[in-house]
């Protein structure tokens, strides 16, 4: 079913204003489309970051949703515990089965790092469950350390820029082909400027009976330092140079859902972020050689999986 | 409620405790068991994934990845307003420590069986409580068992004292591992439908799944509501005092076994008395019958409920004795003596009440204690009392102490 702006505009808000996010954070834009991809009552659940301190400070929630805050790394288990004790109370016929839709909301730390064995756990077991990784690709809540999401050469404050280190060494895991390994029915990224390519995948993930991923860039002012009014700029050449591929695995069948002709070269995106300001310095640039290399060869095997 | 509550007739069986654990589970019928197999608990999990796959229980089973995965998933499923129960020990109770805190601020009933085991290094598979009683302060309701019949009969129990109103805090049920956990004995089972009755159906105040009115759960406390907070979840947990005992008679009307916060044996006229919690309280019962039989008067006072910690009830048990020794299965170190000990002479002194008070730690990773170590643990109470020499205060049952060869 196509998604029409109009109808979008005129849902109810499931995550409130006034909550304690940055100006331009990309996580509430996501929650939002997320959100108003879903029909029907939702449960949500989110581990510690960014997100769960903006939208709970006691006394006070942004959540207009049944949501639940665990710990950092089991936001997954915790949230497969509810969905499977909808299961067991719909089956004991305790409660009526209302159709509900269980999605955890979870930083890149919470899932590529210190949650990542549940996650698989949780996929493993077939719980039907939608994760979103809201993919700021640092720890951004406790300022701004390095994940195993923080792509090649990025400054953050555990890979901070010295004579001796430039930056982080490595290039960032590959999530989706991690979660595509465990024959997960359905596995996206995307990114919040592409909101219709987004709000599809939602859609697609939500109406699985299982486990779902997608991963979602989600641009962050601070951490990345750009202007607060760029996070959509910045999201969109993401994708524009290949630093982060829109594409899906569904049911096993890779597909890239955006192919840009031709690709910018991945420097545009470098140059518009504080954090790779280093790379532009003479010295370094075998470092952004590296990284187009990186992109060109990914891209390269996203196309030949895409066949 | 009505009170008046007929006596059942269950049935008299032999069973590992372990077994008996999973028959109380199969009995209680949860909605949802998430768990991991751990030495010595791995039957609970085995003997509870066979009714699950039989068919005998309505219950969703979990065979979660780790022991930080089963608390997790209790967490999200006691939240959705299911019954949620888990079992572990030793390494995996360590594995959950950052959720139990987690289970026990959102006020979750969960009940957890641990089959109490040792903490690494060195690595070793048997009993001791050091795995439980480092968790004192995680806000869980914590019964101990010292035989088959009180694991299985606290289990059921447990599910009352989580889920009163008054407490609403997850309670874990010790039980020692092989000692009881492998070692076949002699218990009665309730019928299946009394057991249902007594746990009867779990209505939550909130659930997750209450999507008309929707709650948020673990939303974060600055410092101006965390304390406050904290302050009502201690609130809850000495409710538990009140409860446990109320709990115990309803239980004690149904079954003729009555249960309380502590036990005395052969305490009344006791000269001097052993404090101690779990499965040894078999062994030194033993010993105290030996030298009854000499006419020496000694006693002894089990603690079944370590949290919250029962003060008053010790205290008053304690009261009149000349000599007393504190029992501590665990490792707790640096301390001037072992947990129990510390809070026993805490709660003697708060009340006026003078007498001596020594510290042994015994039994650490399965090692054997036997009734005659306990009759030695007496005859030194027993010079104490007389005016011997107390120290030291703290010692080793079954090892030299420092400076003996
Ligand atoms: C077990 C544990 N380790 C560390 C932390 C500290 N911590 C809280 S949030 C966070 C980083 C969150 O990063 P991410 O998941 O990427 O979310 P973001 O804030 O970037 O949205 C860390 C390290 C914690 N809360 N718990
Ligand atoms: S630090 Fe970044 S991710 Fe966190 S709220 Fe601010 S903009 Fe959003
Ligand atoms: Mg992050």
């Amino acid at each position: 079913m196509a998604i029409k702006l109009t109808d979008i505009c005129n849902k109810e808000e499931k995550l409130a204003s006034g909550h304690r996010g940055c100006i331009g954070c990309a996580e509430t834009i996501i929650v939002r489309q997320v959100m108003a991809a879903i029909d029907g009552p939702v449960v949500v659940a989110s581990p510690t970051g960014c997100l769960e301190i903006i939208t709970t400070p006691f006394p006070t929630t942004a959540w207009r949703v049944p949501w639940i805050h665990n710990a950092f790394e089991n936001s997954s288990s915790t949230l497969a515990g509810a969905e499977t004790a909808y299961r067991s109370l719909v089956k004991q016929g305790k409660i009526e089965d209302k159709g509900l839709k269980f999605v955890v909301f979870g930083g890149d730390g919470a899932t590529y790092d210190i949650g990542l064995q549940f996650i698989s756990g949780v996929i493993e077991r077939g719980h039907r469950l939608l994760y979103v990784c809201l993919n700021n690709e640092a720890y951004m809540n406790t300022g701004i350390q390095r994940s195993s999401a923080t792509p090649l050469g990025a400054w953050t404050t555990t890979t901070p820029v010295g004579k001796a280190v430039p930056g982080k060494i490595q290039p960032r895991k590959n999530l989706i082909a991690i979660v595509a390994a465990h024959n997960i029915p359905y596995a996206a990224q995307a990114a919040p400027h592409a909101w219709r390519d987004l709000m599809t995948k939602v859609q697609k993930a939500i109406a699985i009976d299982g486990p779902s991923v997608i991963d979602v860039l989600s641009p962050c002012a601070r951490g990345w330092r750009h202007s607060t009014n760029e996070t959509i700029a910045i999201s969109r050449l993401s994708a524009e140079t290949g630093a982060w591929p829109l594409y899906e695995v569904d049911h096993g069948k890779w597909k890239l859902n955006y192919n840009p002709v031709p690709r910018k070269p991945v420097i545009e995106w470098l140059k518009a972020q504080g954090r790779f300001s280093h790379l532009l310095q003479p010295g370094n640039e075998h470092i952004v050689e590296e990284f187009q290399q990186q992109i060109d060869k990914q891209w390269a095997e996203l196309e030949s999986m895409s066949q | 409620m009505s009170n008046v509550i007929q006596q059942v007739k269950g049935k008299v069986v032999a069973l590992e405790g372990d077994y008996a654990i999973a028959e109380a589970l199969r009995q209680i019928n949860p909605d949802v068991m998430a768990a991991y197999p751990i030495t010595p608990q791995t039957e609970i999990v085995q003997k509870f994934s066979e009714f699950y796959a039989e068919g005998v229980v309505d219950t969703e089973f979990v065979p979660v990845e780790s022991e930080h995965a089963a608390l997790s998933t209790c967490v999200g499923a006691s939240a959705a307003g299911a019954r949620a129960m888990t079992a572990t020990c030793g390494a995996g109770l360590a594995l959950m420590w950052e959720i139990l805190w987690c289970a026990s601020g959102l006020r979750l009933p969960i009940v957890m069986a641990v089959v109490n085991r040792s903490l690494s290094a060195p690595l070793n598979i048997l009993t001791d409580q050091t795995d439980e009683m480092a968790t004192r302060d995680a806000g869980w309701v914590q019964l101990y068992a010292e035989s088959h019949q009180e694991a299985y009969d606290n289990i059921i129990q447990a599910v009352r004292i989580a889920e009163h109103p008054d407490v609403m805090l997850p309670t874990m049920c010790g039980m020692a591992g092989f000692v009881l956990g492998h070692a076949l004995g002699q218990l009665e089972l309730l019928p299946d439908e009394a057991v249902r009755k007594f746990v009867h159906i779990y209505h939550p105040h909130y659930s997750l799944l209450d999507t008309d009115c929707p709650v948020t759960f673990g939303a974060f406390d600055h410092w101006d509501y965390f304390f406050p907070h904290k302050r009502q979840q201690w609130e809850g947990l000495n409710n538990a005092l009140r409860v446990i005992p109320e709990i115990g008679e309803e239980f004690g009307r149904l079954t003729g076994r009555y249960y309380g916060l502590v036990e005395p044996y052969m305490l009344d006229d006791a000269e001097v008395a052993i404090v101690i919690i779990g499965s040894a309280a078999g062994a030194t019962r033993v010993a105290i019958d030996e030298m009854r039989a000499e006419g020496i008067k000694v006693g002894m006072l089990k603690v079944r409920c370590y949290r919250p910690f029962p003060a008053d009830a010790i205290a008053e048990a304690l009261q009149g004795r000349k000599a007393v020794a504190v029992l501590d299965r665990t490792s707790c170190m640096g301390g001037e003596g072992s947990p129990l000990f510390t809070e026993i002479c805490s709660a003697l002194y708060n009340r006026n009440i003078a007498m001596k008070i020594i510290s042994y730690t015994y039994g650490l990773g399965g090692y054997d204690t036997i009734p005659e170590e306990f009759c030695q643990v007496y005859r030194n109470l027993l010079q104490i009392a007389q005016g011997g020499k107390i120290e030291p205060i703290h010692r080793f049952l079954s090892l030299p102490e420092r400076g003996e060869s």
